[in-house]
């Protein structure tokens, strides 16, 4: 009986997302815009800037690290200034991220096996990707360091560095920014659909419908769950098929163990998107208010900046977001063979936050029909 | 008399037909004028392209073809110098719920640029007008039904118009209000002031000096109401004293073929015929007596759609007979009250309906029908009291209480994007139904309703009509023992009215009982006992007839249940005051 109930209930979510124009466009526009943007478009890595050299030497080593700056894939135009003023307009017009002053004396100094200062002059505006530039900078100017009379003789007694990259060895920049996708769109999908779902039959007088029929309210709540649950998995599995066949992705973990966390971390998120449907009367308070836990969540999930970095008071605050944990786990699958045992540790957390968040969301539901 | 009031032309409409999208046209080649110094009747069922007129004849709109003169200019051509000197009432009314009645006031002043020297004088007479002056610092969202309209039409008026264009303005009023703003359009008439009045209930059709009949975007009828309603003279006849149950004899009448239309009319029937033979009432038995009677505008409506339905309804002949098992009450309501914070929606409501029986909650909209309506199906927790359906407590045991009840809600309220053999599988399975039961069920209904042809339809995207059958097959698919419906026809053209309730009344006859809530005087008619609901509490409580016996006069021999009604509440204010 229960079961007639709650089946005529899921068959009926289903349908009424899928039969809505506005609802099929909602399932496969933002994906898919997501999958493009954010794994071509916005990339974190410095590539194509423009720098700019001021050499003021005349020698063979200001001529030899102009050459090797223009060598460098990274950079995409190098500009020759004339005097100190056009480096400062440039800076200022943003025309160049980063300038290199070469002294006068800058070969005479190395012939003589002096030291020697180099200047770069970099775009504070741009503080990430100035930090990146002056790495690569200061890479090209080590290299010539090490060329150099007084450097060919350090060199034997100086420790050489050969860094290694473990699970992404090349640090193809996909590799990090799809799995990470595979967890923000269960999460931007499965959220949107359950925060309309109730909110879309209050508006629509379907609701009271809903509450005289002998369903009762965790049933409602079951047939509310499950429906968006099935579209995150739906979009989970093409996600990693994308992520196998499109980017070449490495699988090393188990595929099962993946299946089995995300099915927590969907509960959890339906679970805060009922809560959100539940709160709101209209459609347009529940988009809003799923934006407005979205986009936090994003942001303090060590998505795009580690949660290592974030200031003490508010690092705890990660702890009841579930991204953080399923993120552990889609890139631990993917990039690494990821033990049980940390699955297991990523999933309780999963676990409880869904617990926490469906009672909630029952617990606003019935207090709502007073 | 003493001026001659100005029949000039203000609108002529020549061959209007406006589309939108690919399905029939909201309005088709409809031809017609409208004079000054008239109230015209705008009069259809939703859907009938009322609101799409209105907004043509604001300039707001263009038609696809044909013209539409308004003052003199073309809505196409100058639809500033039309908007500048007409008044529009939206049925929406366009006030601001968070400003006062002074203050959207003042913005319609500025809005309509109404110089200041004369805002003191034109504010003070329109208050006076409304009787809106003693709420002047009330937000308007704070207002009752009425008194909102009385305020927009005031905000209509501030620039004096030669032509106002009012929507509905009687929907969600209370009788007593819609008389007094009836009365305020016909002073604005007598300066010769056009006045078009668009509306669904069709006796306020028949005050209406003029009117322009649509049904489905069809003109059906343009001139004087009484010439229409003179087509159904000498074939309208009333039938009292019968023996047996009234809803079957009308069954019976209604099967005749001479017979065209019919309805119950408290304890008598009233049917229309199609030739003024005076009819076979051998089915209302020995004792029944036949009287001609009045015709209304809705018997002529009728007639023009080709009659009414037959007196059969399949869906109840494939309904078991609910058999009695006790003399309880189906339905109880006992001292329900319901509190939102200080406000009282509800006050000690209390009634018993037998099985088999129609009971009527009537009152205007905010009156407390509708909240007492939700604490019976268990939408809505009682603060004190309690509900009882089907011998179930609403408290204890809803769920199962909900498994015998079915409920139809005042706006269509399925789901849109499913269509109709989706909506009726999803109901179907959440009364359990499932299996062989479930498709017999599935297909009874189709059968019953005619879906066949629109099976795959979206909901949404079908005709009035149908979707009150899909409203109806939903609710009954689980064969409930009481059927709750909340302002089941409001809006509907009278033939998809009559179908609803000769399959109500059949279901009636086989044990079901129903609750109904309606503003609808006529509906009330249908009632076998009907509760009057005013301000939160029961003001009178008995039959249609008797309740119009209690407040027959000298001056008013035949009252009708709007009368009755508007007596009942005085008689109860004015009990309330000396009481205080």
């Amino acid at each position: 009986m229960w079961w007639t109930r709650l089946r005529a209930l899921i068959v009926k979510e289903l349908l009424a997302v899928l039969r809505d124009p506005k609802g099929r466009a909602i399932l496969i526009g933002p994906p898919i815009l997501q999958l493009l943007v954010f794994s071509y478009a916005a990339t974190l890595e410095v590539r194509n800037v423009d720098v700019m050299i001021l050499n003021r030497d005349s020698g063979h080593w200001g001529q030899e690290l102009v050459e090797r700056i223009e060598g460098s894939p990274t950079f995409r135009r190098i500009d020759i200034a004339a005097n100190p003023d056009q480096v400062r307009q440039a800076i200022d017009n943003q025309a160049v991220i980063a300038a290199v002053e070469i002294s006068p004396d800058f070969s005479r100094h190395i012939e003589a096996g002096t030291a020697v200062d180099l200047q770069f002059i970099l775009d504070g505006r741009r503080s990430n990707a100035s930090q990146i530039v002056s790495g690569y900078l200061t890479q090209i100017a080590a290299g010539l360091a090490a060329e150099t009379p007084a450097g060919k003789r350090a060199t034997a007694r100086a420790v050489s560095t050969i860094p290694r990259n473990w699970f992404n060895p090349n640090l193809t920049y996909q590799w990090f920014m799809v799995p990470n996708l595979i967890a923000s769109i269960a999460l931007l999908i499965g959220l949107i659909v359950t925060a309309l779902s109730i909110a879309r039959e209050r508006e629509l007088g379907t609701f009271d419908q809903l509450m005289v029929s002998p369903l009762r309210v965790h049933e409602i709540l079951i047939g509310k769950l499950i429906p968006p649950m099935m579209i995150g998995l739906f979009h989970i599995t093409a996600y990693i098929l994308a992520a196998i066949f499109l980017f070449e992705l490495p699988l090393r973990g188990s595929l099962f163990m993946l299946y089995g966390s995300s099915l927590f971390y969907l509960a959890s998120v339906v679970g805060i998107g009922l809560f959100i449907s539940a709160l709101s009367m209209t459609q347009q308070q529940a988009i809003l208010g799923a934006f407005l836990f979205m986009v936090p969540a994003m942001l303090l999930s060590g998505f795009a900046t580690p949660i290592e970095n974030m200031p003490d008071w508010l690092q705890p605050v990660t702890l009841i977001n579930p991204l953080r944990y399923f993120l552990i786990v889609v890139k631990g699958v993917f990039l690494k063979d990821i033990s049980l045992a940390e699955v297991i540790d990523q999933t309780i957390p999963l676990c409880l936050i869904a617990m926490v968040t469906l009672s909630a969301a029952a617990w606003l539901f019935r207090r709502r029909l007073e | 008399m003493t001026s001659i009031p100005d029949k000039t032309e203000l609108v002529r409409l020549s061959g209007v037909t406006k589309r939108f999208g690919g399905r029939s046209p909201a309005l088709d080649a409809i031809s017609g004028s409208i004079l000054g110094g008239e109230i015209t009747g705008l009069v259809g069922p939703d859907g009938a392209g009322k609101t799409t007129m209105i907004r043509l004849m604001t300039g707001l709109m263009l038609p696809d073809s044909g013209t539409v003169e308004v003052l003199g200019f073309d809505t196409a051509q100058n639809p500033a110098a039309i908007q500048a000197s007409i008044g529009y009432m939206p049925q929406r009314f366009g006030l601001y719920e968070d400003l006062s009645v002074q203050e959207n006031l003042n913005l319609y002043a500025d809005l309509r640029g109404l110089p200041k020297n004369e805002r003191t004088a034109t504010f003070d007479e329109l208050l006076t007008f409304t009787d809106l002056k003693r709420f002047s610092d009330r937000l308007a969202g704070k207002l009752s039904g009425g008194m909102k309209q009385k305020l927009g039409l005031a905000c209509a008026l501030l620039k004096k118009p030669r032509l106002l264009l009012l929507d509905e303005p009687g929907v969600g009023v209370d009788p007593i209000s819609r008389r007094e703003l009836w009365k305020m359009v016909e002073n604005l008439t007598r300066e010769g002031i056009g006045v078009v009045w668009s509306t669904a209930y069709l006796d306020e059709a028949e005050a209406c000096n003029a009117v322009l009949l649509l049904n489905q975007g069809k003109l059906l009828f343009s001139g004087k109401p009484s010439e229409l309603t003179a087509r159904a003279e000498g074939r309208v006849f009333k039938v009292s004293g019968m023996s047996g149950r009234k809803r079957q004899v009308l069954a019976k009448l209604l099967d005749q073929e001479d017979v065209i239309d019919g309805a119950i009319q408290g304890e008598a029937i009233r049917i229309v015929t199609g030739n003024s033979a005076l009819p076979d009432i051998l089915p209302a038995g020995d004792g029944a007596a036949v009287v001609p009677a009045p015709p209304r505008f809705e018997d002529a409506f009728v007639d023009l759609l080709g009659g009414g339905p037959g007196g059969r309804s399949k869906l109840a002949e494939a309904q078991q007979t609910l058999p009695a098992k006790d003399d309880r009450p189906v339905i109880e309501a006992k001292g329900l009250t319901k509190a939102f914070g200080d406000f009282t929606a509800a006050d000690d409501i209390t009634f018993a309906i037998r099985r088999g029986e129609i009971f009527g909650l009537l009152g205007p909209n905010g009156a407390g029908k509708s909240t007492t309506f939700k604490m019976l199906c268990g939408l809505l927790k009682p603060t004190a009291g309690e509900g009882r359906v089907a011998g179930f407590d609403l408290r204890r045991d809803a769920a199962s209480a909900r498994n015998q009840l079915g409920y139809m809600a005042q706006k269509f309220s399925l789901y849109g994007d499913l269509s109709i053999g989706q909506n009726l599988d999803f109901f179907a399975g959440v009364y359990g139904l499932s299996g062989q039961r479930k498709r017999a069920r599935v297909a009874l209904m189709n059968e019953i309703f005619d879906f066949g042809r629109h099976a795959g339809q979206s909901s949404k995207d079908l005709p009035l009509g149908l979707k009150q059958r899909l409203a109806l097959a939903c609710a009954v698919m689980h064969e409930p023992q009481a059927l709750f419906l909340d302002e089941p026809t409001s809006g509907v053209d009278p033939i998809t009215r009559r179908e609803f309730w000769t399959h109500i009344n059949a279901l009636v006859e086989k044990g079901v009982t129903v609750l109904v809530t309606t503003h609808f005087m006529e509906e009330a008619e249908y009632c076998d006992r009907i509760s009057l609901i005013y301000r939160g509490r029961s003001i009178a409580l008995g039959s249609p007839d008797a309740l119009k016996a209690s407040v027959v006069s000298k001056d008013n021999p035949d009252p009708t249940m709007e009368d009755a009604f508007i007596a009942l509440v005085e008689r109860s204010e004015t009990g309330a005051k000396e009481a205080a």
